[in-house]
């Protein structure tokens, strides 16, 4: 309905009609792709029937004709050859002909020339994240002898964003979890009658690894993907550029308060979730095993090493320096897109709990060393 | 005169107690360059983003080609939206796509094409705002400010619109860019036979591109040609086209029109 071709000896007349807009372009292609193997020597397109067109219309017939051309084919048009066809004729003659995509051949070096790129990239990450580091702790140790360079009111704004407003949810997690605890050792435990273990386990749990473990979990989801969002958000608005022009020191004013916030944050996090596991352990004891409030924290005290809650608490700061360090250095790592900043965040997070369950298994391994 | 596309007649827009637009009156007619000026914070945006669909008036009515679009569906207002081309003020390209997935997006997204069809059209396009073919395989960040300014333009004419709105399309363009994309407007003005509604600040655009002038002023628009809006004797408009920095252009404009 959009062409209409006739064969008269070596000369084909194309009656083009109807209306060559955008919305009827799939059906002109598929029009124009039965004409593919027809033999002549001349084309004559007629476009008196002609109701629409336009420039997506134009192309689609200005292609084809062109590929008749390259064929050898003559082209006439009969009457005046429609604006469009001239715009487009003049468009891709005055610039450079445009190339396609390139096209994606068999090339079997290229698995090797990927990896190599993989490595050299994770190379230059490794190195990218230790002058990180290195920064981080340049900045750190200057402070000592100008304390000016910890910036008071950012360090205690995200003291109160990563730890005040986190305590809730913390409280909960370690809440729930003790009573899981609790629950599960009860039934196992019972079946020995040794249900008074139940406090032991507990406590012990809870001091020496899941109340840390979990809350360094949260606030890596919680703090370590704010960090990286609101870096990275900074960097693609040209922020830490600003900071950089002003004169200051963009670690200095963005990185270092969240990692000393964090630091400082997370192990008063740990001592309430603490509290909070050991008594919904206690609540657990007193409703499903009648062990009174008074003889649960005697036992408490029983169970307990004069190390088992320092055991526990000293990881808190080194799992708020992997989180903030992680945080801070993919949110500065964020460039020209949107979607490298969600990529980031996301790395950001999975990363920092990655290495917080590696850094508490090497802390395991250490403190069976020490014997604590 | 010819056709009216734009009709707009009495609209109100308010947020909370602040009113932007009260009984405002806007007409543009077929294959002109309007251009919308306004003093910052008059709602000249507000009053582009009414007519885009984007939001609804307090009152008021908006026709595009007699289709009153205050009125309308969501989905016949999509039907509405694809008969017209946008660019944005900073060009909106989205950050991570190539240019040529960002032109190639409102085609796949209404027809189905195949992939060398979109190709073909997408390297038109490219061509067409007189960028290299090289810069297709590029993201946007990869840019140079007037480069995007033109791929958001080469976006916006995707779907073959006969109607194109513009938001500072030379904002943050150096002259040279700013000039050359007033040339390449024009030419694809005539060459396409657009209907061109821009909002702009740049003098030299105005007096370079535009057939006619709306002046929003307290919360009404005024609009008359380009040589009537600089014989307005309304106290802004006139320190507006008058100012320090406007006689430059004026004369430079008069120039242009007396060549």
């Amino acid at each position: 309905m959009f062409l209409d071709p006739h064969q008269q000896g070596g000369v084909v007349t194309l009656r083009v009609s109807g209306r060559w807009l955008i919305e009827n372009l799939a059906a002109i292609e598929l029009e124009l792709g039965r004409l593919d193997g027809i033999q002549a020597q001349t084309l004559v397109i007629d476009t008196t029937g002609l109701e629409e067109l336009d420039l997506s219309g134009a192309w689609a017939l200005f292609e084809r004709v062109r590929r008749f051309e390259q064929a050898g084919l003559k082209a006439e048009w009969r009457g005046r050859t429609p604006d469009q066809i001239r715009f487009i004729e003049h468009t891709l003659t005055v610039s450079k002909r445009p190339v396609a995509a390139a096209e994606v051949g068999l090339d079997l070096a290229e698995p090797v020339r990927s990896l190599g790129r993989w490595a050299v990239t994770q190379a230059a990450s490794a190195k990218i994240s230790l002058a990180f580091l290195g920064r981080i702790c340049s900045v750190l140790g200057s402070a000592f002898t100008s304390p000016k360079r910890v910036r008071l009111a950012a360090l205690v704004r995200h003291v109160i964003e990563t730890g005040m407003h986190a305590v809730p949810i913390v409280s909960l997690i370690a809440f729930l979890i003790s009573v899981i605890i609790a629950y599960m050792g009860a039934n196992e435990l019972r079946r020995f009658g040794a249900e008074i273990f139940v406090v032991d386990l507990v406590t012990i749990g809870v001091l020496r690894e899941l109340g840390v473990l979990l809350t360094a979990i949260i606030v890596a989801g919680r703090s370590g993907s704010a960090f990286a969002a609101e870096i990275g958000v900074m960097k693609l608005n040209e922020e830490v550029d600003a900071l950089h022009a002003i004169g200051t020191n963009p670690v200095e004013v963005l990185v270092i308060p969240r990692v000393l916030g964090l630091v400082i944050a997370l192990p008063l996090l740990t001592v309430i979730a603490d509290a909070v596991g050991l008594t919904g352990g206690g609540l657990l004891c007193y409703y499903l095993l009648d062990i009174p409030p008074a003889q649960y924290l005697a036992r408490v005290q029983e169970s307990i090493a004069p190390t088992t809650f320092w055991v526990g608490i000293i990881k808190a700061p080194v799992f708020a320096f992997l989180i903030a360090y992680i945080g801070t250095l993919r949110g500065m790592q964020v460039r020209e897109s949107s979607r490298e900043l969600g990529r980031l965040t996301t790395v950001a997070v999975v990363q920092s709990i990655f290495l917080v369950i590696l850094a508490d298994a090497l802390f395991a391994v250490l403190f069976l060393e020490l014997d604590i | 005169m010819s056709r009216g596309v734009i009709e707009v007649r009495g609209i109100v827009n308010r947020f909370g107690m602040q009113v932007v637009h009260d009984g405002l009156d806007m007409d543009v007619f077929e294959g002109e360059v309007f251009g919308i000026v306004g003093g910052s914070g008059s709602g000249k945006s507000v009053l582009m983003r009414t007519i885009l669909g984007l939001q609804r008036p307090a009152a008021g009515t908006v026709k595009l080609y007699g289709r009153d679009i205050t009125t309308l569906s969501e989905q016949e207002l999509r039907h509405v939206k694809r008969g017209y081309g946008v660019t944005f003020q900073h060009g909106a390209l989205f950050s991570s796509l190539t240019v040529r997935q960002n032109i190639e997006l409102p085609m796949a997204e209404f027809f189905q094409l195949d992939k060398a069809t979109l190709d073909g059209l997408a390297a038109l396009k490219v061509a067409m705002v007189g960028l290299p073919a090289e810069a297709l395989d590029k993201y946007p960040a990869q840019l140079s400010g007037g480069m995007i300014k033109r791929a958001a333009l080469a976006r916006s004419l995707a779907l073959d619109p006969k109607l194109l709105f513009l938001d500072e399309p030379t904002a943050g363009l150096d002259p040279i860019a700013a000039a050359g994309f007033d040339e390449l407007l024009l030419d694809l003005q005539r060459n396409l036979e657009l209907t061109v509604v821009m909002v702009t600040h740049d003098l030299d655009t105005i007096f370079r591109t535009c057939n006619r002038v709306g002046v929003i002023v307290e919360r009404r628009m005024t609009s008359d040609t380009v040589e009537g809006i600089v014989a307005n004797p309304q106290p802004w408009i006139r320190e507006y086209f008058h100012g320090p920095r406007a006689r430059a252009a004026t004369q430079a404009g008069a120039a242009d029109r007396g060549a």
